[in-house]
């Protein structure tokens, strides 16, 4: 009896389902994002006790110098950091992509190590390296690593890898009948550099630049424990928030620092769309050329930059293991005895490594089920479009802001969930939402590269979707699944923005533990629990390379047979 | 419809499992706020649990002085711990002008020093059980290197051969550094106590949140004098490092560690017991492994290391004046010194 045009209005089961499923997602959305950041508003236009009083908490702030000059701290931490990691990350990056000198994997590998560490690690190994006991202090020349050198000089050894990886991926995308010609016509090197290289990896780099910057502004660890008397907005909002329990104060510095941030986040998103159109189908992929010279010297770059991450690594691994610096350098274990310590023990690194789990696992499977039915759901194009924009806000958002924001909205006593407070519940679900951004781009990637027809073709036989998305999307999204799983493993055991206002006393992490036992100046314990996390994510990593190494050997094979016949 | 019941067993399982995570908190539970030193937070649990096998005693929040006082005003409304147990009088007084506590008598009270129990209310809203003191750390091997001598009184830590040589902890967030202040105060009285402040300041090389922190850096050689206090002193320097533990001569300030049952406790019971073990000779000998001066009379014995005749030093503290005119002080201080201090103050 159907119709044609019955046949298209008509809702099946399927599509009642799917819109379902997306009203549940969108409910999810507002309940972990948007409330809680609107609370942060609300709170900043409060008094303590909870009257409406404008914007007299923003007069206080900036009638209070030493909370201003906050901002401008942060801003040229963040602008010199920016400066300095991109500079050294792209002559590595273009080492990694445009000479041919060997070793490429090693160093690419060691470039990418910061990523296993907290922003912690780096701050307190220069202390133990420049601090007045460090062990080069000489090349201090009298200035004071406490302070803004501290910081920066951590927050380039963390950032580094981010900014790598960006770079490489620009530099790596160049089109070679460029170079060609250039040659061709005999342009001398440099010129070919200035004329071609830069411009073709211009959009790369200035995204890097804001990512960059975007990591430096927001960053909290490496400020707290090398920054001295020196102050940064998240620094403020911590402080604020745990030392004087000035919430409405706390907020407002929270919005002043999303400020920058939205700004930066904008401009970022604005210079990666253009970069997408760079390569054409007539592109032939550039392919360096040995040149005895210029590899020699790309490999000492690389070898005095890798030697200078391993070192700062190194430094932290042997001050956790010294028995009391300076005075008595005999190795011993006592720095990882955490139950003996001011603010870690030994329950919080387990705590950390089940949070992660928990992350890993909950988020793969609850950020690839959103996006498989944000991107597969053939109707309702304007609430699956809007919920893709919404997956990218949780990537502008600094990890002490939504922590404050899930402070306020979970602590709330008229909360029904309030009972989620200071469990593992919440510091699961706020490193689930502040990393949500990435993997979910990844897992939509992933499912773009499937063709609509798959759907299209169970649907006219009638086989429900959830049956194709198991037998078919599933498998083959296995990679995408697991670049997804480690990315969330390993940012949750190291993150401490998110969650340093969420833990409660059966909840304590490794992660602020750091920080509790630095503050308490318990330096070498605070480095051995650092320590502690590098090993297991650098441990997780490597597993983890090896099992997908061995499914895919397994199951992806029909990806090689299919670029062979190609 | 098969797939709507299976999609509902998968959700109920979700549900289960997330509220497994979210291992529910049992109810004999007596959650204590402390700001006593971690090292010794173990020891207190297992002696209090072996005499009180039913009670499980959870350290609900362990901070600095500061920043405890500063948890319990914000929770004001909605308490979370049962106890606050070894957090500053001073601190105590203050919070108890703000009524959280429930007043009770523990048995065997009368036993204690009538000037270590709160003197206000009968049964008392706070009992002290041992008082720290203030003390500097001087490491004698960066005191030759950096040429500072060791210093004998308060005064000398304004000459200008200290400068960027000392640490003390800032008074926002440490209850060690708020009894410096304020015993400076009592000392020389508001002005000259704001002065020689100022002086200090000039040669403080930095603030630290907690009131160890100075000493533990100086026996690192972080820097050469620290204004801490004696128990981690004489504890660091047993431990080997090159540090002398000094009471200045003008004298030094000190507080009780107390403690005060939270009105309207969730478990009340369990509270009382923990205030009634905190009184007993047993928890005295306890605070004696590390404290020179506790609650009970006649059981503290010398503690290795100590200064000398730093009993003697203690000023004639006045608890009230301190808890009353707490915040005034702190703001002051803040506005004064604030921009040197470091993060979390």
């Amino acid at each position: 009896m159907a119709t044609a045009s019955a046949i298209v209005t008509k809702y099946s089961r399927d599509d009642k389902f799917q819109g379902g499923i997306l009203v549940l997602i969108a409910l999810v959305v507002a309940i972990a994002v948007l409330l809680p950041l609107f609370t942060i508003f609300l709170k900043s236009v409060e008094n303590r006790d909870g009257q409406f009083v404008g914007i007299l908490n923003y007069v206080e702030y900036f009638q209070t110098p030493a909370l201003v000059a906050s901002i401008y701290n942060t801003i040229i931490i963040g602008v010199v950091t920016t400066v300095i990691v991109i500079i050294l990350a792209f002559i590595y990056a273009y080492a990694l992509t445009r000479s041919c000198m060997p070793y490429k994997n090693l160093f690419r590998s060691i470039s990418l190590i910061p990523l296993l560490a907290p922003s912690l690690l780096p701050a307190i190994a220069l202390i133990y390296m420049f601090g007045n006991q460090g062990y080069m202090k000489e090349l201090m020349f009298g200035y004071e690593i406490r302070g803004p050198i501290g910081i920066v000089i951590s927050l380039v050894f963390w950032i580094f890898p981010h900014v790598v990886i960006l770079l490489s991926t620009a530099l790596s995308t160049a089109d070679g009948r460029l170079y060609e010609a250039a040659k061709v016509l005999r342009t001398k090197s440099i010129r070919t550099f200035f004329k071609i290289t830069l411009p073709a990896a211009k959009y790369g780099v200035m995204s890097a630049c804001f990512v960059a910057f975007l990591y430096a502004i927001t960053d909290f660890g490496a400020c707290k424990v090398i920054g001295g008397w020196f102050t940064v907005l998240s620094l403020d909002i911590y402080k604020q928030v745990v030392g004087q329990q000035n919430f409405q104060l706390g907020s407002v510095v929270s919005v002043i620092l999303l400020l920058p941030v939205v700004v930066t986040f904008i401009a970022q998103r604005q210079v990666q769309r253009k970069q997408t159109a760079q390569i054409t189908p007539g592109s032939v992929p550039y392919q360096p050329k040995p040149n005895r010279r210029f590899d020699l010297l790309m490999l000492l770059y690389c070898i005095a930059v890798s030697f200078i991450l391993l070192a700062i690594l190194g430094t932290a691994a042997f001050a956790s293991f010294v028995k009391f610096w300076p005075y008595n350098l005999s190795l011993s274990l006592t720095n990882y005895q955490f139950n003996l310590m001011d603010g870690g023990s030994w329950q919080a690194y387990r705590n950390s490594v089940v949070m992660s789990l928990y992350t890993a696992f909950i988020g793969t499977a609850v950020i690839f089920c959103s996006a498989y039915f944000i991107e597969k759901t053939r109707r309702y194009r304007g609430l699956r479009s809007s919920l893709n924009f919404l997956s990218i806000v949780p990537l502008a958002t600094p990890g002490m802001v939504l922590g404050l924001a899930y402070l306020f909205f979970f602590n709330d006593p008229l909360n029904p969930l309030n009972f989620i407070y200071k469990t593992m519940i919440i510091l699961v679900l706020a490193n689930i939402v502040h990393y949500y951004t990435v993997p979910h781009l990844t897992a939509t990637t992933a499912l773009k590269q499937l063709d609509v027809e798959f759907e299209s073709v169970s649907a006219s036989l009638k086989v429900p979707f959830y049956k194709t998305f198991w037998h078919v999307t599933l498998p083959i999204c296995i990679p995408a699944l697991s670049n997804i799983w480690i990315y969330l493993f390993v940012t949750a055991i190291t993150t401490v923005s998110a969650v340093v206002f969420l833990y409660g006393h059966d909840t304590n992490i490794a992660a602020v533990a750091v920080v509790n036992m630095d503050d308490a100046g318990d330096v070498a314990p605070a480095a051995a629990m650092a320590m502690m996390i590098v090993y297991t994510a650098m441990g997780v990593r490597i597993v983890h390379w090896l099992l997908t190494h061995f499914i895919e050997k397994h199951t992806q094979k029909w990806r090689q047979q299919k670029l062979t016949s190609d | 419809m098969n797939y709507y019941l299976r999609l509902r067993t998968i959700i109920t399982s979700l549900v289960a499992m997330v509220a497994l995570i979210g291992t529910a908190v049992a109810q004999d539970e007596l959650i204590v706020y402390t700001a006593i030193e971690a090292d010794e937070l173990a020891m207190f649990e297992q002696e209090f649990e072996a005499d009180n096998p039913n009670i499980d005693l959870k350290w609900g929040a362990r901070d600095s002085t500061g920043i405890i006082t500063a948890k319990l005003l914000a929770e004001k409304d909605n308490p979370q711990a049962d106890i606050v147990w070894g957090l500053a009088a001073t601190s105590l007084v203050f919070l108890a002008n703000e009524d959280y506590f429930e007043g009770y008598s523990p048995k065997g009270v009368e036993m204690l020093d009538p000037k270590y129990v709160d003197p206000t209310m009968n049964p008392p809203l706070w009992v002290g059980q041992r008082a720290w003191i203030a003390s500097i750390c001087y490491n004698t091997v960066e005191g030759e290197k950096n040429g500072v001598p060791q210093p004998s009184s308060w005064q000398d830590l304004t000459k200008p051969e200290y400068q960027g040589h000392v640490v003390m902890p800032n008074p926002n967030s440490s209850g060690t550094g708020f009894l410096d202040v304020s015993s400076w105060l009592q000392i020389w009285g508001e002005e000259d106590g704001w002065a020689f402040m100022d002086a200090l300041h000039e040669n403080i090389a930095w603030y630290t949140h907690s009131g160890s922190k100075p000493c533990k850096q100086a026996a690192a050689g972080e820097i050469t004098v620290g204004v801490s206090f004696a128990y981690r002193g004489a504890k660091l320097k047993n431990q080997g490092a090159p540090v002398e533990v000094i009471a200045p001569e003008e004298g030094v300030g000190w507080d009780l560690e107390a403690f005060g049952i939270v009105k309207g406790a969730k478990n009340m019971a369990a509270a009382q017991a923990l205030a009634d073990w905190s009184v007993t000779k047993k928890a005295n000998e306890i605070y004696n492994r590390e404290y020179a001066v506790v609650a009970m009379p006649g059981v503290a014995q010398e503690v290795e290391n100590f200064p000398p005749n730093i009993l003697e030093k203690m000023i004639n503290n006045d608890f009230a004046w301190a808890a009353g005119n707490r915040q005034r002080i702190l703001s002051e201080w803040q506005n004064r010194y604030g921009a040197k201090s470091e993060p979390k103050s």
